[in-house]
């Protein structure tokens, strides 16, 4: 197991150094210059503008720019938002727990609800049930996340008056921030009604932003469970005369757990890709909005920055889920070992 | 009074081509510590005779019977719920593929406890024991430790025994085995049969035997029962099938048999058991019988002294049979 786990670690150093390659490489492949963008629409003179291209250090040539970046990141140095002038990694870490808590809860939303579509779907397979079901996920996976927001938003928000617009939180409510989550946040805070108001900003923008996931596991987890049901460990659970309930959801689910463990874990680069347009969308202030300014406002630091350390966290998500693996499955756990 | 009485079992199938009758007509009639052998080609419906008594079957097929009597219990009346009570309890089944029959996310022991948990109630700790002592009578060593293992850590041979402990756990009155030794190494083969029958005699309970192999049929069973497409073609106890085998179908199948071959060449029946879509008009057979006449392709063939045939053959086969049993018995 630990040897395992150290093998995974060094395969993560390559991936490492390409997400920095990439980050570093993309944001210099848009047009537009961070020195004119920062200064606005009042223009730089040519002097200073060849001063503060120095100061940033633009001038010299980019395999140079690149070695210093990658050797401040070994040190832990994500450097210095342009647009801020606040360390990257303390604007990162202010932001996460917002994007944190709406893709946890988005990825809840997706298995609570599509776990048991894929299962029912499976168990009844060809029925109505099963067309409909599978009908209306692929419906949920093809929906463009800011059409589907927006479409929410005027019926929730606007028609029925359900829900707010946008925000985490009601300007009424003063929350103390503890642990960055909004919904523990306000429990610990003295603030009546504050837990109340969070649930409320929280619930549209996690359904947008479930709706894909929900409909990759329900149909992947259906595929799942077919494949499953007609393994001859599933009869023989029937001929020991265990009921449908117990086979179901002892016997097959656990098999199946593999390939929706997997296909959760997957789901987490999709959720934090679909962060950036929910977030845009609901005005929710995480690390995809940030992410947005900064490109728009070519703040290299910012973009390099944030873009290792989301692909730092999905890395991590799927290390986690190949550890989860041997938990689900023993033969796999024996194999490594 | 008997067992288990199967009258006119008929199983079929609604498929995209129209109804696919996999068995039709079949008639057993066993007592408490038969062994009836079940035998045929692959795709005699064999299995799925068997798997429609136990309600295996998946919901696409439609079973039918005249008679379907297990220990005084109608098991075609019967719901879902009361088939489970039996199932796994009073008739268990082992399977052709004992690695990918056993679960490979649960422990041997667990397996095994399910089964006395599902079907006996009680206690946790006198299940534990109880498994113990199941794997030690079917010949698995340091069962204690054994149950703490996962189906890929054993052998197929082991694995195979570990069904069998699971399924004679309740100590069934009947056991449905089969093909129990295909997937096996040949020496494996003769141990796990040689279990079988030895449990078969400690517990008297009955067993059905699915099998390809004559040599397994003449070492073992009371009664032999052979299919072909579906139909029952003969039955009879095992001694006189082989001596005066009345089907032409069984005297090719028993002509098949090496020790049976007069020349160098073994013996095969030509073609293969036909499908849903290639069945021949009159007797099922009649493409691939030697003796088939005009009578044979037009009209469906009688039951004659229990052979389904329009000209079941007379005449003793008895040196040959000897052979036979000879050989079954040094396997």
């Amino acid at each position: 197991m630990l040897r395992f786990l150290l093998q995974r670690l060094l395969v993560m150093i390559p991936v490492f150094f390409g997400v920095t390659l990439v980050a570093f490489g993309f944001i210099r492949a848009l047009p537009g210059d961070p020195v004119e963008v920062l200064a606005g629409e009042r223009g730089v003179s040519p002097e200073r503008h060849a001063e503060l291209t120095a100061q940033l250090g633009f001038d010299k040539p980019l395999w140079q720019q690149y070695l210093s970046y990658v050797g401040d990141v070994l040190q832990g140095d994500l450097g210095v938002s342009l647009v801020t002038n606040r360390p990257v990694l303390e604007e990162f870490m202010e932001l996460f727990p917002a994007t944190a808590e709406l893709a946890l809860c988005a990825i809840i939303f997706a298995i609570i609800v599509g776990l048991p579509i894929g299962l029912i779907a499976a168990i009844r397979r060809g029925s109505l049930l099963d067309q409909g079901m599978m009908s209306l996920s692929l419906v949920g996976y093809s929906m463009p996340i800011f059409w589907w927001g927006l479409l929410l938003i005027i019926l929730f928000s606007n028609t029925l008056n359900l829900t707010p617009v946008s925000g985490r939180m009601s300007f009424l409510f003063e929350v103390e921030p503890v642990t960055g989550f909004m919904l523990i946040d306000s429990l610990l805070s003295d603030e009546e009604g504050a837990f109340a108001s969070a649930v409320h900003h929280l619930v549209l923008p996690a359904v947008v932003l479930g709706t894909i996931p929900l409909a990759v596991i329900a149909r992947q987890t259906r595929s799942a469970m077919l494949e499953v049901l007609g393994e001859d460990y599933v009869r023989t659970a029937r001929a020991k005369g265990l009921s449908p309930w117990r086979i179901v959801a002892i016997h097959a689910l656990r098999n199946a757990m593999i390939t929706v463990v997997t296909v959760i874990g997957l789901q987490v680069a999709v959720l934090l890709a679909g962060a950036i347009l929910t977030e845009t969308i609901f005005g929710w202030p995480g690390i995809g909005k940030w992410i947005i300014f900064s490109v728009f406002s070519r703040d290299y630091f910012a973009v390099q920055g944030g873009l290792l350390l989301i692909a730092l966290c999905v890395m991590t998500v799927n290390l986690v889920v190949d550890l989860l693996y041997g938990l689900i499955n023993p033969r796999i756990l024996h194999q490594r070992s | 009074m008997s067992l288990l009485e199967i009258r006119n079992l008929v199983v079929e199938f609604a498929t995209a081509h129209g109804v696919f009758r996999a068995v039709d007509g079949v008639n057993l009639e066993l007592a408490k510590g038969d062994i009836v052998a079940v035998v045929g080609e692959s795709g005699s419906g064999k299995s799925v005779a068997m798997l429609a008594l136990m309600g295996l079957l998946p919901w696409t097929a439609n079973i039918s019977a005249d008679v379907m009597r297990f220990d005084g219990q109608d098991m075609l009346a019967m719901s879902n719920a009361q088939r489970r009570q039996i199932i796994g309890k009073d008739i268990s089944m082992i399977f052709q593929e004992p690695m990918t029959s056993l679960n490979p996310c649960f422990t041997v022991g667990y397996q095994i406890t399910e089964v006395l948990r599902q079907h006996l109630g009680g206690r946790r700790r006198s299940h534990q024991a109880r498994a113990i002592e199941l794997l030690q009578q079917v010949g698995i060593p340091a069962p204690e430790s054994r149950l703490r293992a996962y189906p890929h850590q054993l052998s197929g041979g082991m694995c195979q025994r570990v069904m069998i402990a699971m399924m004679i756990a309740c100590q069934p009155k009947l056991l449905i085995a089969d093909e129990p030794t295909t997937a096996l190494d040949v020496t494996i083969q003769a141990q796990i049969l040689d279990l079988l029958v030895d449990l078969q005699r400690q517990h008297g309970m009955a067993l059905v035997l699915i099998t390809h192999d004559m040599a397994v049929v003449a070492e073992t069973a009371d009664k032999v029962l052979v299919q072909y497409a579906g139909q029952q073609v003969e039955q009879k106890p095992v001694a006189e099938l082989f001596s005066q085998p009345g089907h032409p179908y069984t005297h090719a199948l028993l002509n098949a048999l090496p020790e049976r071959s007069s020349s160098r060449l073994l013996e095969a029946i030509p073609g293969v058991v036909p499908g849903q879509l290639d069945r021949p008009t009159g007797c099922l057979f009649n493409p691939r019988c030697q003796s088939a006449q005009a009578l044979c392709r037009t009209a469906e063939p009688p039951r004659q002294d229990g052979v389904l045939c329009h000209f079941p053959r007379v005449g003793d086969d008895t040196a040959s049979t000897q052979a036979v049993i000879e050989e079954g018995a040094s396997v």
